[in-house]
C-alpha cells in the first residue's frame, strides 16, 4: 500500500482531493491561532479564504507548505503529509531533501512578492527550475519566456524587481511559482500590498489560472474575486472556520452574524 | 485677485543676494594658512631629505618588503573571510552549542589585542613542543616540532587571520541578517534547500552589506600587518627599519614606507568602489565613473549648494 493510499483510507480523504485538512491546530507559545481547521480542496478547484486580520488564515496557508509546522491535526497535500511520513502509526519528520522535493510541488505567492531582488525577472524564473529540478539553462529560459508572456510581461524579462511596479512584481512572482509546475498554488493576500489601480492586472492573471484548471487556495480581501472565481468560500475568525459555502450564496446570504458583520465592512 | 498682485514685476526681474557665509571664509583662510605652513616645512626642513626618499623609493629590499606585506595581507584576508563566514553561519545556526562557540570565538579573538595574539602564536612552542599524529595499532605517523613549522610568517598568518576572522564573522552575520526573511521563505517555497538558499539567495544579497566594511577591514589589515615587524617578518616596515638602523636616515625611510602604504590603500579603495557597484547593480544607481569619483573626492569649496 502506498503511503498516499494508506493516508486516504486512514483519514477518510475524498478522492480527487488536493489539499485536505482535518482538525489542524497551530500554537505560537501559549497562543493558539488555529483551533481545528477542516478543509478539502478538490483538484482543479479554487478555495478562497477570507476573514479579519489575526483570524489565522495566513498561518493556515503557511502550514500547507510547511513554512509553519502544525501543532496538531492532519494536513495533506495530494494525499501526503508535507513535512512528515506516516509509518507504523507515527509521524516521522522527513529529511530536508524530501521536504524540498514536496515543497517544490506547492507554489506560493506572497503578499510582499518576495522576488529575489538581486536577480532579473527572467533569472527569478529560471533559478529554481535549474537548481532544484535540474533543467538546463536553455530549457528553463524557454519556459520562463513563455510564462512571462502568459502574465503579459515579455518585455520586462531583463528588469530587476526594483524597476517593476507592484503589480508587475506580483505577476512575475506568480510566473516564478508556475515555473515549477506546481500541483497547487497558495496565494497569501496577493493584492493587499498593491495600489488599487494595480489590483486588477494581478486578478486577471489569477482568474486565467483558475480557468486553466489550476488548484488554488487564495487568502484574500477581494470579495469580488472570491465570488466570481471561487468554488468554495471559507470565512475564518479567531482560529476557526466560522462559515463555509458556495461563494455567491454565502456572500448574498451569510448565515453567521460574524460573517454578516465582516462582509458588511469589506463589501 | 487684486490689482497690486497682477501688476507685480515678473519674478525673473528679482536679483538673489546669496547669504554670506563668513564663518566658512574664516575657516577656509585658517585651513589655507595651516596648509601653507605644512608645505613650507616639507619643502625646507632638511630632516625630510627628499633626495634620500627618492633613492630608497624603489630600493630592492623595500620592494621585497612591500611584496611580503601584500602577500601577508591577501593570505590573511582570504583566510579571515573563510573562517569568518563559517563562524557567522555557526552564530546564526539554531544549535545553541554552535552559537555559543561562535560567540566565544568572536569575543576572544576580536577582544584580545592583535599584537598579543601575534607574540602568543610565535611562542607557541612554550606551550606545545611538538605535534604528532598517533593512531592506535599503527603507531606514530609523524611528529613535527612546533618551532620547525611556526616560522615568523606562519605565526603572523595564523594570529592575524584568527583575529581578523573575529571582525569578519560579525560583518558577515550582519550582512546575512540584513536580507529580508521573505527571500528565504520564497526560496524555501520553491523547494530550495538551506545550502542552496544561502549560496544563491542570501549571500549574494548580503554581499552589498558585506563588501564596504570588508574593504575597510582590508585597508585596516594592510596597515595592521606592520605589527609583524615585532616577530621579525621581513615586511615593508621591517625592510625600512633594517636600512635606517644602519644609515640613520629614519625620517626619509618612514616617508618611503608611508608612501607605499598610501599607494596600496588608494588602489584598494578604487577596487572596492567597483566591487560595490557590481553587487549593487540591481539597485539601478546612477553609474559612477572613476573620473566622477575622483572629482567628488577632490572637489573644492562648498559641495552642497544651500537651497
Amino acid at each position: 500500500m502506498t503511503s498516499k493510499a494508506e493516508n486516504q483510507a486512514r483519514f477518510g480523504v475524498p478522492d480527487n482531493s488536493m489539499v485536505f485538512a482535518r482538525g489542524v491546530r497551530k500554537s505560537f507559545g501559549a497562543v493558539e491561532v488555529l483551533k481545528g481547521i477542516d478543509l478539502n480542496v478538490p483538484t482543479g478547484s479554487v478555495a478562497c479564504v477570507i476573514g479579519p486580520s489575526g483570524s489565522g488564515k495566513s498561518t493556515f496557508l503557511r502550514c500547507i507548505n510547511h513554512l509553519e509546522e502544525v501543532s496538531g491535526g492532519v494536513l495533506l497535500v495530494d494525499g501526503e503529509f508535507v513535512g512528515y511520513d506516516l509509518r507504523h502509526g507515527k509521524l516521522y519528520e522527513v529529511n530536508n531533501r524530501l521536504l524540498c522535493q514536496r515543497r517544490a510541488d506547492i507554489g506560493m505567492v506572497f503578499q510582499s512578492f518576495n522576488l529575489f531582488s538581486h536577480m532579473t525577472a527572467l533569472e527569478n524564473l529560471i533559478e529554481a527550475p535549474m537548481m532544484v529540478k535540474g533543467l538546463s539553462k536553455a530549457e528553463a529560459k524557454d519556459k520562463a519566456h513563455a510564462l512571462l508572456e502568459r502574465v503579459g510581461l515579455s518585455a520586462k524579462a531583463d528588469a530587476y524587481p526594483r524597476q517593476l511596479s507592484g503589480g508587475q512584481q506580483q505577476r512575475v512572482a506568480i510566473a516564478r511559482a508556475l515555473a515549477m509546475n506546481p500541483k497547487v498554488l497558495l496565494f497569501d493576500e496577493p493584492t493587499s500590498a498593491l495600489d488599487p489601480e494595480l489590483v486588477g492586472e494581478v486578478l486577471v492573471v489569477m482568474r486565467d489560472l483558475a480557468e486553466s484548471g489550476m488548484t488554488m487556495v487564495v487568502v484574500t480581501h477581494e470579495i469580488g474575486f472570491a465570488r466570481e472565481v471561487g468554488d468554495q468560500l471559507i470565512f475564518m475568525d479567531r482560529g476557526v472556520v466560522e462559515e463555509r459555502g458556495e461563494p455567491r450564496e454565502m456572500i448574498a446570504n451569510p448565515q453567521s452574524p460574524r460573517t454578516r458583520e465582516f462582509l458588511s465592512h469589506v463589501l | 485677485m487684486n490689482r497690486a498682485e497682477t501688476q507685480a514685476p515678473p519674478p525673473e526681474a528679482l536679483t538673489v543676494v546669496p547669504l554670506r557665509h563668513y564663518g566658512l571664509w574664516v575657516g577656509t583662510a585658517i585651513t589655507l594658512a595651516i596648509l601653507a605652513l605644512i608645505l613650507k616645512a616639507l619643502a625646507t626642513n632638511p630632516a625630510f631629505d627628499w633626495p634620500t626618499v627618492g633613492k630608497y623609493l624603489f630600493h630592492p629590499s623595500i620592494l621585497r618588503g612591500l611584496g611580503q606585506t601584500l602577500v601577508l595581507t591577501v593570505t590573511i584576508m582570504v583566510l579571515a573571510i573563510i573562517i569568518g563566514t563559517i563562524v557567522a553561519i555557526m552564530r546564526l545556526s539554531p544549535s545553541r552549542i554552535l552559537n555559543a562557540f561562535a560567540s566565544a570565538y568572536i569575543w576572544f579573538f576580536r577582544g584580545a589585542p592583535a599584537l598579543i595574539q601575534l607574540i602568543f602564536w610565535f611562542n607557541l612552542s612554550l606551550i606545545v613542543r611538538e605535534f604528532s599524529l598517533t593512531l592506535p595499532f599503527v603507531g606514530t605517523l609523524f611528529t613535527v616540532k612546533t618551532n620547525d613549522f611556526m616560522t615568523p610568517f606562519v605565526a603572523a598568518v595564523v594570529a592575524l587571520s584568527l583575529h581578523e576572522a573575529g571582525y569578519m564573522a560579525e560583518i558577515v552575520r550582519a550582512g546575512i541578517n540584513s536580507v529580508a526573511s521573505g527571500q528565504t521563505e520564497a526560496a524555501g517555497s520553491l523547494g530550495m534547500n538551506h545550502r542552496l538558499i544561502l549560496r544563491r539567495i542570501t549571500l549574494p544579497q548580503a554581499m552589498r552589506f558585506i563588501v564596504p566594511p570588508t574593504g575597510n577591514e582590508t585597508i585596516n589589515l594592510l596597515k595592521t600587518t606592520s605589527l609583524v615587524t615585532i616577530i621579525a617578518v621581513n615586511d615593508l616596515l621591517y625592510a625600512a627599519q633594517s636600512i635606517y638602523a644602519r644609515t640613520f636616515e629614519t625620517i626619509p625611510l618612514l616617508i618611503v614606507v608611508a608612501f607605499w602604504y598610501l599607494f596600496v590603500v588608494t588602489i584598494l579603495s578604487i577596487g572596492q568602489h567597483y566591487i560595490e557597484q557590481y553587487y549593487g547593480r540591481s539597485d539601478q544607481q546612477q553609474g559612477v565613473s572613476l573620473a566622477g569619483m575622483l572629482k567628488r573626492a577632490f572637489r573644492f569649496g562648498r559641495v552642497a549648494q544651500p537651497a
